[in-house]
Parts: C-alpha cells; structure tokens; sequence
C-alpha cells in the first residue's frame, strides 16, 4: 500500500484524471443497466403492447443507450491514458534513479552484484513495482461503481439489494480468496523463471567451453532439470486458475438467475416493475468483469511490494565514493608524481559468510613525475588491484595515494579524471563507433587526437583499414574486433586524454612482442621533449620491465624490493626466478640436451633444486 | 524507429512473410503431444461457452413464459433450476478444459525451452558468436516465457471468447435474424477499423520491444563498463545515453497505448451502436408481432455478450501477436541446421590410442571474409608436441579451431588418426581432444567444480592429485578455501591468470589424447608458465599437444615448430633448425622475442 501511495504522490494530477475517467466509465455502465431497463420497461413493454411505436421516444432511447457508450469512451481514455502515462512515467523515472545510482556507487558495490541482479533491479524490478498503477484506476473507480451499484440497488428494492449484498461481497472475497493463493504461486514461477534464465546465460556465455569438453548434454540436463521445475510451477499456477477462473465467472451468473426467482415473488407482490428487473438482471451481468479488476490489482501487489523492496536496496545502497573539491592544475602539462604510503587494502567478501581476503599489506612506493615504474610480481600478487587503488577506482582499507602530493579521496571527479588514465588487462569497449570509443565525448578531443592516439597505440593501421574508418560500429563488446586490436583501442583511449599519469596493468597481453615493444617506444620518446606522462606499467616482459625506471617487485600483496632491474636481478632470487624464467628455462634445455638420458622431469621444485 | 546495425541471424523479411497459420502448423509439427487430447479440450471449452449464453436464455424465458405472459412461479423456478444445474456442469467442464490446457501446453513448451536450449549448443562456435548476447538466451527464456503467459492470460480468454462469438452469434440467429444482422453492420466497421490499427499496434509493440532490448544494452554497458566509466569520469555521458534510452522506452510505450486505446473505444463506440440499433429495430419487431419482449431483452444481454468477446479479443490478439513471433523466432532458431554438425549414429570413433593429426589441403574463410588459410597440407606425427607461432592475425588460432572443429575447413579435410574429422563421433572426438581456450571460462561455482567439468566423478583427492601433479599445489593452498573457494560469475572473484591456470587443469583432468592450448597461459607470470610447461611437457608425454603461442618459450621447447605467415605454413622444424636461416619468419619473430625478455 504505501507503494501505491508514494506513486499517487508522485503523480498526482495525472492519477486524478485516470480515477475521474474511471468514475465516469463506472458510473456509465450502472447507468447503462438503468437506461436499457428503463428502455424496454418504458418504451419496449409500451411499444409493444400497443402495436405502435412512437418515434421521438424511440429516437430519445437510442439517443440515450449511444450517448452512455460516448461517456464510457471518454471515460476509457482517461482511464486508460491515465494510467498507463502514470505507470510509464513512474518507470522511466525509477529506472533513472536506479541507473543513476549504479553511477554514483563504488565499484565495492558493484562486486558484490552480478550483472544480471543490476540488470533486472533496473528492469523487470522497476516494472514489477510500478505494474499495479495500470489496473489501480480500474479497480478504484470500480469500488465506486460497486458502492453506487448496491445504492441503486436499495433505491430499487430492498430484496433484490440483498441478492446483490450477497452476490458482490462473495465475488470480492472470492477474489481476494484467489489473490492470496496465487501470489506465492507466481512468485514461485518468478524465481524459476530467473533462474532458468542464469542458467542459460551462463551455460550460453560458456559456450565455447562446453562445447570443446562435449558437455552439451549435461549443461542440457542443468537446464532441463530447472525447466521443468519451472513447468510444474506453472502448471500449478493454471491448476489454480482452472479452479478459480470458472467459478469467479458463474458466481455473477448464479446471482442473476436468483435476481429472476426473487424478481419474480417482488413482481407478484406488486413491488417492482417489469423495468426494474431487468436493469438489475442487466447490472449484474455488466458488473462481473470490472470486479475482477479488483483482483487483478491485489494479485499483482505481492509482487510489485517485492520489486519494490529490491528498488529500494539499490536506492539506499551506502558507501558511495564521494569525490572531493580540490583540482590539480589543469593546464599544467607535465607529468604527475604518485605515491603510495602504507597502503592496506582486502575485498569485501561476496557472500557475506566468506572470509574477506586481503589482499594488500603497507604498500608504499612512489613513482616521480616523468618516470616509469614497473610493478612485477607473480600470479594473484595484487597488481592489479594496485592499478586500480592508483587511479582510485577502489579506496585503500588505510594509508593514501596521493598525486602531486594530494589525496586522491579530495580531487574532484574531473580533475582526477584528467589527471590519469588506466588501461585495464581485460578491454573493454562500448557498442559505439571507434571515435566514440577512444574519445568518450571528453572536450578538446578531436579527429587529430584520435588518429595521434591511434598511431602512438600501433592502431592506426587496422582502424584505417576498417570499412568505415573512425566511424566503425565495433559492435557488442568488441566483438567485431580481436583481442589485440580492443586492447589497442583501449590503449589508443587512454592516450588521447594525453594523462600525466598513464597506468597500463598487462595492457598489452594479447599483443605481439613486435608490435608492443613499437609501441612503448612511441610511449616513452613520442613526444620528442621527454616523457608527457609518468608511466605505472604491471608487465612481465622483460623488454618493457628494462624501460622501467625502478621496478617494483611485489609478492603476496607486499613490497619485497624495489629498486632497478639489475640491482632486484642481483639481490631478489624471487625476482631474477620471475623475469628470467625463459633464460633459465632454455638453460636447461641446452642441459638436457648435453646429457640426453636425463629422465622427464615432474615438477618446477626439482628444477630449481637441480639447478 | 533506430537503425542501429543487428548482427543478429533473424530474417526480418522472413519473419513478416510467414503466417501465423504457418507459424501454427510448424509448431504443432515440432510438438506433437500439444495436440494430444486436443479436441477433447476443445469440446470441453465449448460446453464451458454453453454457460454464459444460458443465463440470457434463462431470463428470457423466465421474463416471457413465468412474468410478463401471466405469473407463473413454477415456469420461473423450472427455469432457474435447470440454468443452475447447466451451470454447474459448464463451470466444471471449464476447470478441466483449463487443467488439460495448461498440463498439456506447458509440458510442450518445457520441451521446447529444453530442446532449443540444446540445440543452441549444438550450433557451430561461428553462429553462436555472430548471434548478440543475450538474443540466444532470450530464445530459451522470454520467448518461450511470451508463449506460456499469453496460453495462461490470453490463450484461455481467446479460446473461451472465440466460442462466445460463435455461440452468441447462434443463439442471436435463433432468436431473430434481423436484429443479428444490425449488430453485424454495427460492429462490421469497427472490426475493420480495428484491423488497421492492430497493424499499426503491432509495429508499436515492435518498437517497444527493440527499445526495451536497446535500454537493456545500455544499462548492461553501464553495469559491465562500470570501471571504465569511473576511471575515464564520464559518468555524465553514460547519464546522458540511459537517459536517452529510458526515454525512448518510454515514448514508445505511450504510443502503444494510444493506439491499443483508440481500438478499444471503436469496438466500446460499436457497442453503443449495436445497442442503439437493437432497441429501434427491435421495437419495430415487436411491433408486428414477430418478437417477444423477453427475446429483445434477451438480445440486449446477448449484445453484451457479443461486445465483450470482441473488445477483448482485440486486446488479447496484440499478446497473440506477441506470443507467434516469440514462437516463430523459437522455431528459426531450431531450424536453423548445424553446420558443423555430430555425424550422429553413422559417426565413428577416433581409432585408440594416440592421436596423429593430418590437414590435407586445408583452406578456410570465415564467412563473407578473405581466406585466411590457404591450402595447408602437414602432419603431425602422435605423441609430438608442437607450437604454432605467427604474428597476429597470421591465422594461427584458426589452426586449432580447425582442429577441434570448432569449425569446418572451406576446402580440403582434416583427419584425426586417419578419420577424416567430420566423420568422427562428437562424443568420441569431445572425450579425446579438448582445447584450452585463451579465455578460460569459468561457471559462477567453486574452484573444484569447474575443474571437475568435464568428470563429475572425480573425488576432492583426485582433484587436488591433478593440481599437484600440474606443480600448482602451492597456489591451490594459497586459496581462502582450497576447492571449495568460490570462483564468483565468469571467474570474476580469481585474477585473469589464475582463472588460465583453473581451465588449464580442467582441461587435464579430462585426460584427452590431443590437447590444444590456444594461448592457454598468456596471463600467467613467466615463472609460473615455464613451470606450467615444464610439468605439462612431462605429464602430456605419450599424448599429442598442439600449441598456440605468441611467447616463444613454448616453441622452444617444443619438439616441431610450425611458424604461419599470412594464411600459409611457411617454415616447420625444431626450434634451432628453424634458427638457421636468419632472415626467416621465425628468426624475425625470435630476434623480437629476444629483444623483449632479456
């Protein structure tokens, strides 16, 4: 109820103009009953008894019947634009709020939500909780038509207001009766029908995966097996209907004929007329349907309530990352200075009974204005989640980043923005044009700076190739394009925003050794006066690691060393094991070669104990 | 109206040209049991349409021969009883017809989700790939879901109101040929006007349909795209285009409406009419005698019961409308054939034993591109282990999709262990030769039980067995909960690299005799990936390995390698053969590997 509340609040005036419609359609249809007894009892019975017709009474009735139908159709159109407005426009502006806020939270937030409950919170949910405004008007102008029904019904005959006493409350309670037991029903089939629905998107997603592995027919009994839960689910919900629907139908019907038994006695008694008896016959037969308008509203509330509920969570999600008011000098075009000082940083567990794994420990280190620092470090050392805390997608647990010496936490969104660039190791790209995509609509990008990018990020060649050039759709996700090429554009995007500190984490994985080493030569001499940017870059090969300035070595979340290539080489053993795998690997070939029986090897530990 | 470009497979011109009688008949041809008992449901409905006209003729007669011609209380109560005891068996027969529709038709359209769902597996990686996210899920899900919920809502109210004409329109003739025929000419040009607009309704639900699809794109842009949008500040864009979006939505429901309400008030306008006319001609009627005042207020309820069923089943035939096309693309999708299909029972098995693979003059061309393989012809003996190299886009990964037949060659064939490949078995091609792809796929379940995938059977012990035998058992330890650590929707919970190393022993625990790795470790540190190596080279001994790689480490310790330039093999050897000559592809690719690591 109070969902309903706060949508008549929301939208007062229109929601007046669909209950007045509705009034009006309902105060019709019980006129309707009247006209057409009084038609038949005073013009009909008449006509008829006198074997003529008299043609400005006749006219006056036709007039009369086609005029009420004129007032019903007025009083559709508000009703039904009323509401339907209503609903729409309550839609549209929750689905804005929700959006909005999805905007304004951390990315904490987003972690803990799969894409698919943030896709349905902004949609079926929101629609869920809106739905019952369409009927809402209908059911509202109904209930006054039933209270002007049983009025007229008492103004008739006192007996045949009894018949309808008993008949519209029964059909109500029947209703409610319905709505009640329903409600979990279709709540039920819901969740199923979600459920079925990740399934496929998973299974879908995996494709490629259950196909290689030939699991097509498991993967089908997964799904199978909730399919056909759904199908009992709904089975039961006809079951039910089966049940109710017939009898919700027949209960106006039984009620008609007990009008004609009970007309009958009241007509021998002399207390009503012929007239009077069939507009009550009439009325009971026009009133059946709208009732059930009624129900469809009760039916639809568990459901929007919950909808509702899931809005809410969203709406009232806490812990947004509030950016702060300071701004580094925009027009300053040198490069940026950041620093870490005893960062400490764990993810928030994504079920709440997991232990939160954390997954930096007092990381410091600083990269100078105009260096490059390389992070290097094994699988899972938290490099990555070092990028994201330098370009503050993500705040540390304690401790600051800074940039210039400013606390990241106070920089406004548009300075920060300006300040740096990350390119993360998996691209992404919007469903957008190439231009689109590396521009992003920033200001003071154009054409030039896109191709400028392009070129610095090796792109050029394949972009220029591209049917329409700069104005490529590159489609879903990317998917037009390759690996490499997607991680280019992405390159090319954070490049033309021409960034005083650019953060690159494995930025160029899915691009060949040639083809990065051309472009990080671009990156570190392209502007010919000295490095534009200081550079973060996490890599593994070597070739972008001896670029480095200083490098970094973190294991485990922490900072074992730092310090240039050669010193780490010389004094980490973890490091020099790290960036001279290959060497080493290839040592040991030549080893194996020269003593050929040498027996297979079973695992890295005995390598490193050979050696 | 956008015109956005849809990379999907559906065939617009197609989708209009068909009927719905022809969408009918192919999909009661594809479930059979949707016709079980069929005409059984539809007498029952019928009787269940007996009801509704039996309370006007019970007033009728009530009103004729118990009222007006002289009180007759006994003719009354006759009446009433016998209508009440009607009643009973018709309301009885709708809860059974409802019964028998829903078991019947949801069981149907279970099997149908089911088989679409499998049949979308079974389409080549190809397809699936040119086929948006999410319209191939759409197709086991909203689709299938439009159809059950208009059988539910509309299908019942169709069914019922569809007899109620024809019932109604009966009993209307019994009673008096000439009043039918002016509540015919009232409602004959609103049923036309009614027509049209249900065309124009159509293309407006249409256009709901694709903006909803186009909202849903952008909201999923900004869920997924939410880093970049943060760390590029352009949360007032992204604002800017949801808003577009929503609002496009919402013009386009409002539309609709408009619409849907204007042909609701012809057919209400036609009502009136029809009422109007009734009472005019029908008091001439009974005029001359040739109609009873019960049988005119008979009409007038029988009016209602023809209003009713009309006004209706426009607003219902919109949801029919809905629910074809949902079953139409349902049924395009499981017409569409496999092209890269199981030779099924005729199928045979891959000889035992490890495999050698042969490609014999194979070309390939993705659809409607330029070829990028050109008649490739080597072999690869079983139990060698050997690395494609090339630069990007040289073709190199088509080599393994090729061989996994995630695709068919366009010219030429491949065999496996002398069997040409589209003739061997999937079940016995899928258990032995399993690709690990670059992007490691994980399911939003735990670490254990993705790499249980491909054998359900295998124990915890097993498994952790596997890990230590790939030299990953320190990682696996490293874990919050071993096994059982949750690896979050698509692996997102693991860093890239470690969702490579879970597919890696996903892979090896399937135990296959040819295992491609496409890239398989290219978010893996170097010291982690020569491990990885070293201890696969030891354990995949006896067993063929084909290896995608753009780190040379894998080729060098590779027994062959096979170096791809522009679509043709155009060097093949050991590693230090390959060297040899120094202005070769491979020692290019070699001199700028060296270059990058060290």
């Amino acid at each position: 109820m109070t969902v309903l509340g706060r949508a008549i609040r929301e939208q007062p005036r229109i929601f007046a103009v669909a209950v007045a419609g509705s009034v009006l359609f309902g105060s019709m249809v019980i006129a309707s009953a009247y006209v057409v007894g009084g038609v038949v009892g005073d013009v009909v019975v008449p006509a008829i008894a006198r074997g003529s017709v008299g043609v400005g009474a006749l006219a006056l009735a036709a007039a009369a019947l086609f005029g009420i139908s004129v007032l019903r159709v007025v009083g559709i159109f508000g009703r039904r634009l009323g509401a339907g407005y209503m609903q729409y426009r309550l839609q549209a502006a929750y689905r804005r709020r929700v959006t909005r806020r999805y905007l304004e939270l951390p990315l904490s937030w987003h972690h803990r939500n799969s894409t698919g409950t943030l896709l349905s919170n902004a949609n079926s949910d929101v629609e869920a909780a809106w739905y019952p405004i369409a009927p809402l008007p209908f059911a509202v102008g109904t209930l006054v038509m039933l209270i002007g029904a049983v009025v007229s019904l008492f103004l008739t005959d006192w007996a045949l207001a009894l018949v309808g006493l008993a008949v519209f409350p029964a059909l109500f309670a029947l209703n409610v009766v319905y709505s009640r037991r329903m409600a979990p029903r279709q709540a039920r089939a819901q969740r199923l029908r979600a459920e079925v629905s990740g399934i496929a998107h998973e299974s879908f997603d995996g494709a490629l995966v259950v196909k290689t592995m030939g699991r097509e027919a498991q993967e089908t009994d997964r799904f199978a097996a909730r399919a056909h839960e759904l199908r009992d689910a709904l089975i039961s919900v006809g079951r039910l209907r089966g049940v109710f629907d017939p009898m919700l139908e027949t209960l106006p019907s039984l009620g008609t004929l007990a009008v004609l038994v009970v007309g009958a006695f009241r007509f021998r008694a002399g207390a009503i007329t012929v007239t009077e008896l069939v507009s009550v016959a009439f009325l009971f037969t026009v009133l059946a349907f709208p009732v059930r308008a009624i129900g469809w509203v009760l039916a639809e509330l568990p459901r929007s309530v919950a909808g509702w509920d899931r809005v809410r969570r969203v709406l009232d999600a806490t812990g947004e990352m509030p950016y702060g008011d300071r701004r580094l000098d925009p027009a300053e075009p040198r490069p940026a200075t950041l620093a870490f000082d005893d960062v400490h940083f764990g993810y928030e567990p994504a079920e709440a009974h997991l232990p939160g794994t954390l997954v930096l420990g007092a990381v410091g280190f600083t990269v100078p204005a105009g260096k490059t620092v390389a992070l290097v470090g094994p699988t899972g050392a938290g490099k990555s989640t070092v990028a994201s805390l330098a370009v503050r997608l993500v705040d540390p647990d304690s401790g600051t980043v800074t940039l210039d010496g400013v606390d990241l936490r106070e920089l406004t969104a548009e300075s920060l923005a300006r300040t740096v660039a990350l390119v993360a190791q998996v691209p992404f790209v919007f469903d957008d044009t190439v231009r689109a995509n590396i521009s992003l609509d920033r200001p003071g990008i154009g054409d030039e700076d896109v191709w400028a990018a392009l070129r610095l990020a090796e792109a050029d060649g394949f972009v220029a190739a591209l049917p329409d050039g700069l104005d490529t759709m590159v489609g879903e996700r990317g998917t037009s394009l390759s690996g490499g090429q997607r991680q280019r554009l992405t390159l090319a995007r954070a490049l033309a925003g021409r960034p005083r500190l650019l953060v690159l984490d494995d930025a160029t994985s899915a691009v060949d050794p040639r083809v990065e080493a051309a472009i990080l030569a671009g990156l570190r001499g392209g502007a010919g006066d000295g490095a534009a940017a200081s550079i973060l870059v996490v890599a593994y090969r070597r070739a972008t690691i001896a670029l480095a300035d200083e490098v970094i070595y973190l294991e485990q979340g922490r900072v074992l060393a730092r310090g240039t290539h050669t010193e780490l080489l010389a004094t980490v053993p973890g490091y020099a094991d790290l960036v001279t795998a290959y060497e080493q690997a290839e040592q040991e070939r030549e080893q194996d070669r020269t003593y050929d029986e040498v027996a297979p090897l079973t695992s890295g530990l005995e390598i490193e104990v050979d050696r | 109206m956008s015109t956005a470009p849809t990379t999907e497979a559906e065939r617009p011109a197609d989708e209009r040209s068909e009927s719905t009688w022809g969408t009918l008949r192919r999909g009661l041809a594809l479930s059979p049991e949707l016709k079980v008992g069929l005409a059984g449901t539809l007498a029952l409905a019928l009787v269940y349409m007996v009801g509704r006209v039996a309370v006007p003729v019970a007033v009728q007669r009530g009103i004729d021969h118990g009222i007006v011609g002289g009180l007759d209380l006994d003719v009354v109560w006759t009446v009433v009883v016998i209508t009440a005891a009607v009643l009973v068996v018709t309301t009885t027969c709708g809860y059974l017809m409802m019964r028998r529709l829903f078991t019947v038709s949801e069981t149907a359209l279970a099997n149908v989700r089911t088989r679409a769902f499998r049949h979308v597996h079974d389409l080549s990686m190809l397809h699936q790939q040119s086929e948006r996210r999410g319209s191939l899920v759409s197709r086991v899900t909203s689709d299938v879901d439009q159809i059950t919920q208009f059988l539910q809502w509309g299908g019942v109210i169709l069914l019922v109101n569809l007899g109620q004409l024809v019932v109604t329109t009966a009993v209307m003739l019994a009673y008096s040929w000439q009043l039918t025929l002016v509540v015919y000419a009232a409602f004959a040009p609103a049923v036309l006007v009614i027509r049209l607009l249900q065309r124009r309704l159509a293309g407006a639900y249409a256009t709901v349909r694709q903006r909803t699809g186009a909202l849903l794109g952008t909201i999923g842009e900004s869920v997924v795209g939410a880093p970049v949008i943060r760390a590029y500040g352009i949360a007032g864009r992204t604002e800017r285009r949801l808003d577009g979006a929503i609002e496009r939505q919402r013009e386009a429901q409002q539309r609709a409406i408009r619409i849907s309400i204007l042909g609701s008030s012809v057919g209400e306008l036609a009502a009136g009419l029809a009422l109007a006319g009734v009472v005019v001609v029908g008091v001439s009627l009974g005029v001359d005698r040739t109609l009873s005042i019960g049988q005119l207020t008979a009409f007038l309820f029988l009016v209602t019961l023809f209003i009713q069923p009309v006004q209706i089943a426009t607003e219902v035939l919109n949801e029919a409308q809905n629910a074809i096309a949902g079953w139409r693309r349902v049924l395009d999708v499981l017409d569409v054939a496999p092209d890269v299909a199981d030779p099924g029972e005729q199928g045979r098995e891959l000889p035992p034993g490890p495999v050698d693979v042969r490609f014999a003059n194979v070309g390939f061309a993705y659809p409607g591109g330029p070829p990028v393989l050109h008649d490739v012809t080597l072999d690869i003996p079983a139990k060698s282990r050997v690395a494609v190299v090339g630069e990007t886009g040289s073709g190199k990964t088509t080599f393994a999709k090729l061989l996994t037949r995630l695709m068919d060659p366009t010219t030429g064939s491949v065999l496996l262990s002398g069997v040409p490949l589209d003739q061997v078995r999937f079940d016995s091609l899928r258990s032995r030769v399993v690709m690990v792809p670059q992007d490691g796929f994980l399911f939003d379940a735990t670490v254990g039980e993705n790499v249980r995938f491909a054998r359900p059977e295998l124990t915890d012990e097993q498994l952790t067995a596997a890990f230590t035998e790939l030299g990953l058992a320190d990682w696996l330890d490293g874990l919050p909960s071993g096994l059982a650590t949750p690896v979050g929707e698509r692996g997102e919970a693991l860093s890239v690299g470690e969702r490579q190393l879970v597919a890696l022993a996903r892979a090896y625990v399937a135990d296959p005799d040819l295992l491609v790795l496409d890239e398989a470790t290219s978010a893996v540190d170097p010291a982690t990936e020569v491990r990885l190596q070293r201890t696969l080279d030891a354990v995949t001994r006896g067993r063929t390995t084909l290896a995608i790689a753009h780190r040379l480490s894998t080729a060098q310790s590779a027994d062959e390698v096979i170096v791809v330039d522009r679509g043709r093999v155009v060097q093949r050897g050991p590693h230090e053969d390959l060297l040899k000559d120094p202005d070769s592809v491979y020692a290019l690719l070699y001199a700028s590997w060296l270059e990058q690591t060290r």
